[in-house]
């Protein structure tokens, strides 16, 4: 999937990946994708949860070698 | 959609219980939430620019996982709080968890507000140099013309 912007939350832990997304995404422009990439389990169900709450979207959530790699819109 | 609204009263200076007002207060904001943390009693402790002497104790806190069992006798010897905070220090980092000061700091970065009792700052004669700068000081109705209006309200 492309994106245009790439974060790496690796051996972070709650609430980091959120809050690093969240300032990530500040900068980015309405559309644009943002990659994230985490190594906590229980950022599976926060990521979810934030573009629930936000109105951002989550293009998808995928599992590689223990890490979790998310895609997440801006809205 | 109107902004959501939480407010949190810290009222502990142990390190164990530092960690859910910061966590939570920097959750809310990235969730788009507007946040206020009222500081009292101890958890004014939390205000410091410096942050070394905020510790936990294993002494007559049987909660806390030891490594190995540890006798109350042995749990009052000196150096041990320092030790038991040395290693929860190690076990956080191990875990990726952030600091106590990186967390503050991305609660002030969000805007989160901090709201200092002044009330108990004289109580203890606390020196205000000591805290950090982006501190209000006010009293319990000042913190009410905003936890009044909140979605959340916690007491930590």
């Amino acid at each position: 999937m492309n994106f245009d912007k790439e974060l790496d939350a690796r051996n972070l832990s709650c609430p980091l990946p959120i809050v690093k997304t969240k300032k990530a995404l500040a900068d980015m422009a309405s559309g644009q994708v943002l990659k994230v990439t985490a190594t906590d389990v229980g950022a599976v169900k926060d990521m979810q949860a934030f573009a629930d709450q936000t109105g951002n979207t989550l293009l998808s959530t995928a599992e590689q070698n223990g890490e979790y790699i998310f895609f997440m819109q801006k809205k | 959609m109107t902004t959501k609204k939480m407010a949190i009263i810290a009222t502990k200076g142990t390190l164990d219980m530092a960690y859910p007002p910061f966590i939570l207060a920097s959750t809310a904001a990235a969730l788009g939430y507007d946040v206020q943390i009222f500081f009292t009693f101890y958890g004014l402790q939390l205000l410091r620019k410096d942050l070394s002497d905020v510790m936990i104790s294993p002494l007559a806190n049987p909660a806390m996982p030891m490594p190995v069992p540890m006798p109350v006798m042995v749990q009052m010897l000196p150096g041990m709080e320092s030790m038991a905070t040395m290693m929860m220090k190690q076990k956080l980092k191990k875990h990726g968890v952030a600091s106590l000061e990186e967390l503050r700091d991305l609660c002030l970065e969000a805007d989160v507000k901090f709201i200092a009792c002044q009330m108990t700052v004289d109580l203890f004669e606390f020196d205000k140099s000591e805290f950090i700068e982006n501190v209000e000081y006010g009293g319990a109705a000042m913190f009410f013309g905003f936890a009044g209006d909140t979605d959340i309200c916690l007491f930590v």
